[in-house]
């Protein structure tokens, strides 16, 4: 039995927590692995919530583990502010190039932060979905990977970048770093590019960018994450006030013709979590969610059963008409139908959570790869075609265990794609 | 090899300017005449690693100890090799200067002490010496079904030799018993084939799978890489060796006559959602009392599950199973009626689209409802009453059938042997009163027949299911190289459980690839440390063996612990639980950490200058006081941080150590337990609280406020918290007054 052994590295495509997965999976079994992330730090869409479902752990504890294997493993190298500008070739046989956007800092940066503070320029904080602002000389969270100081691009040119030049101490900052193509061969290839929030400003009966005190799911992770804009405190962004009467609206946007006509899986759990935010929080709050159905699936039951039994919290199986506002006090109405009992609802909060649902990244940017997508931009398995793989949220919408799971049979796939099997007889 | 140690400074990042680098280094060169010790502003730069590495390949230093930054940070420049080289890292970063005044007597107490505390570490350890045996890459995987042939086929195309064992006859499991599979394919919509079938062929046709079918494993001995298996198939035995182990025995439908007041087994029209896929294999849906034809078949979703009297989970392949058996039976006949009436309509993702094409079709009704009963008529035919619908009222629904939409019951969940279910006589009454360490809750289901000291099978943590119950790292296993996939981890559908085969696969191949290099799993990949013990002087306490949280220890009939290095994953619970303190690794041990804490110097009473010691784990607790230096948010410079590998280290000898030396206090920070956990190494934590309180008895006889130990869970974004947890511990000391050993 003979094996061909082509080049056994692997590209994946994304960061986030599949990718971080399934380049640390195939790493610790023996192979090397290139993963390429668009943003400035590894974690994607999971470093900005405040806690995991069920267990109401911090994402950070489990992200740092992972950070921490990667420390100690030479199998892999990554590159952030990079993107994959195009692939050819086959199976065992890729030829990438990548694309690394310039940081203006390189690996002297010991994050000491003494540009940071000559800086005085604010750009908005991505991290924060552009919900506060952040200096130009930025370490985008507290506990990101690389822990190394960005400088945006606005300020390159400027007098405020050769100040930050002058206060670095370790020669950190290079203003004339450039972007730059970096040609790898890979064995195979796993697309874990992840996904967006969908636009809630298209959901016109929702009220979102109208009424102030409509906000998204993901903003609400920010608001009640201690590093989030309010340092953990939930306020209402009109006025800054606590929050006593919050309406969580399900499927916003989702499983609807006119947006997204698949579920997303996860805001129901989402929305359960997030409500008990609100209730530890303010312990005379009340919340009510408008839902469809409550997909609290498999073991997650328990965590739907919890809260139900919290008073201060109600069901209502209806869907939203519409959402408006009192102009004076800038409180939400809800319209919605009361399908279990017929009655029309108009209910009064301090806020509005939209649960919206989840966009896979490929729907308008697709990845150089010959990969099939579905109708809504996630990638179909197909197992005749053999090297390039997809896992987590560029498949189907999923929730961090399921992403994780899937991210870590895929790493399985493209090791047995950097293996070739010819067997005698 | 004689061991000589180099001290290196650092004095960037604030570090010179707010600290006396001379009297530190002083530290070094006067009082523990460490003979090499310099200082660079830019450690981690070009010049300054070039500077340790020259003295490593030219002066001969083995064992290098560096004060910089936090050991998480410029891991890629301070990285040797641990077999050659020993090294410790000391934080003057955001331990010391970016939380503390500068040029400040505290302050620089604080750094000298950390100096000291290095430094002993140092002395003591030794370089690593990977275990090595010669370690079996075949993996095992227990169960025929759609998980276990898909993980043998995948571990076969990853090159690896597998052994297959099946119970049945037959390979296929349920899957081989379904007619069809809802969509998993754009568009979403169609049935699809199951695919069992070629997968079948593929398996056995595959030279590098050996199948044992009409099989059973009566016993498993030894460890990652050294399993040896013994297979018993028609009466005869064979005993294979193996390296890792898929559990993927699968599930057993909830037993239906539990479900009396739904109707099952008191009328015979009454029938399981099995019933009626073994009914689409035949074609046709016949009643069971007269074997007419159904014309209208009422699903009712959640029966026994989501329901604390029966399967208080959700088994998430019922909706979409019941969706498709409509669709079966609205194929086979037009005019059939199909009634579903739920709790709530579980498609995530791209299923909804399924479940659209289902509500659209005019002959099934759907709606949200509580069946309060079923009864029958003279006909047999079944009356369901439906309460709280979306119609408003109570309705009532005629049916010629009746369908129960039952759960999954897990392999591991049900008891085969006559055995008592508990752990030998500990109830949760007994528990708390003894106070008796967190016991694992093992099932005896006959699938492993594990030769473990603590337990025949996986520990099973909640409704039967051996999930480790971690969000990020699902695959995580109390017993080291042994995985559980498909729906005996969890509930899951035919389509996930291929993806959780490969999942699994995936770990059983890396837990042989990392053993083979003698070096630990998840989560401290890539450790080569592993237990020595000492064992002239065991007492056969049994501590060891009872509280590994993975089972490393067997034991022999007189009670000593016998090691499985291969088991191990290095957390050192079991250093913290000896109390003869025999149990050590070759760079961590009770004697080191006692050295630190013997090196801390300790200022006479009336200096009023406390001293605590502060054990923070290294995965939460740690990272977060990072965090605290980050932020250069400050506190009292009287605390001396140890980072220990977990929680479950602490062995009762230090804080005698600590409280004989004159330390005022021992805080004890780590990760949460209880049933949403947070500990990495599962019960680490609780167990460190456990014996704090037993310690506290101790000090209550030895008249010692047992206020001076504290013992706090936290979560790594608490951060914000520290200073005033450090802040408020160090009032209490204040309160209780200094030690009176103290001087002594």
């Amino acid at each position: 039995m003979e094996r061909e052994v082509f080049d056994k590295s692997i590209l994946v495509v994304g960061g986030g927590i599949s990718g971080l997965t399934t380049a640390l999976e195939a790493a610790e079994t023996g192979y090397r692995v290139i993963l390429v992330e668009k943003e400035a730090f590894l974690g994607g869409r999971v470093a900005r919530l405040n806690k995991y479902y069920t267990k109401l752990c911090p994402p950070s504890c489990g992200l740092e583990i992972n950070f921490k294997r990667i420390k100690r493993n030479p199998n892999i190298q990554y590159f952030t502010l990079a993107e994959v500008e195009s692939v050819s070739g086959e199976e065992g046989n890729y030829d990438v190039a990548i694309r690394v956007q310039p940081r203006y800092v390189n690996d002297n940066c010991t994050a000491c932060g003494e540009c940071e503070k000559v800086c005085v320029t604010e750009i908005e904080n991505d991290f924060n979905l552009g919900m506060d602002k952040t200096k130009a000389a930025y370490i985008p969270y507290q506990l990101a990977f690389p822990m190394k100081y960005v400088l945006a691009p606005e300020i390159i040119g400027t007098d405020e970048a050769k100040k930050c030049l002058e206060a670095c101490k370790y020669n950190a900052i290079d203003l004339g770093m450039q972007s730059e193509t970096i040609n790898v061969k890979v064995g195979s290839i796993v697309v874990t590019s992840g996904w967006k929030p969908y636009d809630a400003s298209k959901i016109d009966n929702l009220g979102f960018g109208k009424y102030e005190n409509v906000i998204t799911n993901v903003m609400m992770e920010r608001l009640a994450a201690p590093n989030g804009p309010t340092n953990g405190k939930i306020l209402r962004p009109s006025d800054g006030k606590e929050v006593k009467n919050v309406i969580f609206v399900q499927c916003a946007g989702s499983r609807d013709e006119n947006h997204l006509p698949y579920c997303s899986a996860v805001c129901c759990l989402a929305s359960l979590k997030q409500a008990t935010y609100v209730r530890e929080q303010y312990q005379e709050s009340k919340v009510t969610i408008f839902y469809i159905d409550i997909r609290a699936i498999g073991r997650f039951e328990d965590f739907y059963t919890k809260v139900q039994s919290d008073e201060n919290v109600s069901f209502i199986k209806g869907k939203v008409a519409k959402v408006e506002e009192d102009p004076a006090t800038k409180d939400p109405i809800v319209e919605v139908e009361d399908t279990l009992s017929g009655e029309k609802i108009k209910a009064k909060a301090d806020l509005v959570v939209l649960a919206t649902g989840i966009v896979p990244n490929m729907s308008d940017n697709k990845i150089p790869v010959n990969i099939t997508c579905d109708e809504f931009g996630f990638a179909v398995s197909d197992p005749s075609k053999t090297g390039i793989y997809a896992a987590g949220c560029a498949k189907r919408p999923i929730g961090v265990a399921g992403a994780v799971q899937d991210a870590t049979g895929a790493a399985l796939k493209a090791i047995q794609s950097t293996l070739r099997r010819v067997t005698n007889g | 090899m004689d061991k000589k140690i180099g001290v290196y400074i650092c004095s960037g990042c604030e570090i010179g300017e707010s600290l006396d680098i001379d009297a530190l280094a002083g530290v070094a060169t006067s009082e523990y005449k460490v003979p090499v010790c310099k200082n660079h502003p830019m450690l981690c730069g070009e010049e300054g690693s070039s500077l340790i590495r020259g003295d490593i390949e030219k002066e001969g230093v083995n064992t290098v100890v560096i004060a910089a930054c936090s050991p998480r940070e410029k891991t890629n420049v301070f990285s040797y090799d641990p077999t050659v080289i020993s090294m410790e890292r000391i934080n003057l970063r955001e331990h010391v200067v970016w939380c503390h005044p500068p040029n400040d007597e505290d302050t620089q107490m604080l750094a000298e002490d950390y100096m000291r505390m290095g430094i002993a570490k140092a002395q003591k350890m030794a370089p690593l010496e990977p275990f090595s045996e010669e370690i079996n890459k075949t993996v095992l995987v227990v169960g025929g079904g759609i998980t276990g042939i898909t993980s043998a086929l995948e571990a076969a195309r990853a090159g690896k030799d597998v052994v297959l064992v099946e119970k049945g006859p037959e390979l296929g499991g349920w899957m081989a018993k379904l007619w069809k599979q809802y969509p998993k394919t754009p568009p979403y919509l169609e049935l699809q084939e199951t695919g069992i079938d070629s997968k079948i062929k593929e398996v056995k046709s595959n030279t590098n799978i050996r199948i044992y079918t009409g099989a059973k494993i009566d016993k498993t001995e030894g460890a990652p890489g050294l399993f040896d298996v013994t297979i018993s198939q028609d009466g005869k035995s064979e005993t294979v060796r193996v390296g890792s182990i898929v559990e993927a025995t699968g599930w057993q439908p909830y037993d239906a006559t539990k479900l009396g007041h739904l109707g099952f087994g008191k009328s015979p029209n009454v029938v399981t959602n099995i019933m009626i896929e073994e009914m689409a294999k035949k074609g046709k849906f016949v009643r069971p009392s007269d074997g007419k034809e159904a014309k209208s078949v009422a699903f009712i979703q959640c029966a026994g599950s989501r329901d604390s009297n029966h399967l208080p989970y959700c088994s998430s392949y019922c909706c979409l199973t019941s969706l498709k058996q409509a669709a079966y039976i609205r194929e086979q006949d037009s005019n059939t009626k199909v009634y579903i009436l739920y709790k709530d309509m579980r498609t995530p993702a791209q299923y909804e689209l399924f479940y659209k094409k289902v509500q659209e079709d005019a002959g099934v009704f759907l709606t949200k409802g509580e069946v309060v009963g079923v009864s029958e008529d003279s006909d047999k035919n079944l009356i369901v009453d439906v309460d709280n619908t979306l119609l408003g009222d109570r309705i009532q629904i005629k049916a010629d059938m009746v369908v129960l939409a039952t759960g999954m019951v897990p392999s591991a969940g049900i008891q085969v042997k006559d055995l008592p279910l508990e752990p030998e006589g500990a109830s949760d009454e007994k528990k708390k009163e003894e106070k008796e360490p967190p016991k694992d809750f093992i099932i005896p289901s006959d699938i492993l027949n594990l030769k473990y000291r603590q337990g025949p099978e996986l520990p099973n943590l909640k409704y039967g299911f051996p999930d480790s119950h971690y969000i990020c790292f699902p695959y995580e296993t109390r017993r080291t190289g042994i995985y559980a996939a498909g729906c005996v981890r969890q509930p899951m559908d035919g389509a996930t459980c291929a993806d959780d085969a490969a999942g699994a696969v995936l770990k059983a191949i890396q837990c042989v690839e990392l053993t083979a290099q003698g070096k630990a799993l998840h989560p401290r990949v890539g450790d080569m440390s592993y237990p020595d013990l000492y064992m002239s002087r065991c007492t056969q306490c049994k501590r060891c063996t009872e509280e590994c949280p993975f089972g490393m220890y067997n034991e022999d009939e007189k009670g000593n612990p016998l090691p499985n290095p291969t088991r191990c994953r290095r957390c050192g619970i079991c250093m913290g639980s000896c109390p003869e303190r025999i149990i050590s690794f070759k760079d961590y041990s009770v004697d080191i950490i006692g050295s630190m804490l013997k090196a801390i110097d300790v200022p006479e009473e009336d200096e009023e200058k406390p001293r605590v010691i502060a054990f923070l784990c290294e995965n939460d607790a740690y990272p977060s006081m990072d965090i605290v230096g980050r932020k250069r948010l400050s506190y009292n410079p009287y605390m001396r941080v140890i980072p220990l590998r977990c929680l479950g280290n602490v062995n009762l000898v230090w804080i005698a150590d600590a409280l004989s030396k004159g330390i005022d206090g021992v805080l004890l920070i780590g990760c949460k337990y209880g049933d949403d956990y947070q500990c990495h190494y599962i019960k680490g934590s609780e167990l460190a609280n456990y014996r704090m309180e037993k310690v506290k008895e101790t000090l209550d006889r030895l008249r010692l406020e047992s206020d001076r130990i504290r013992i706090l869970e936290l979560s790594i974004d608490e951060y914000d918290k520290l200073p005033g947890i450090f802040d408020d511990f160090m009032e209490t000391i204040e309160r209780v007054g200094p030690n009176p050993y103290k001087g002594f």
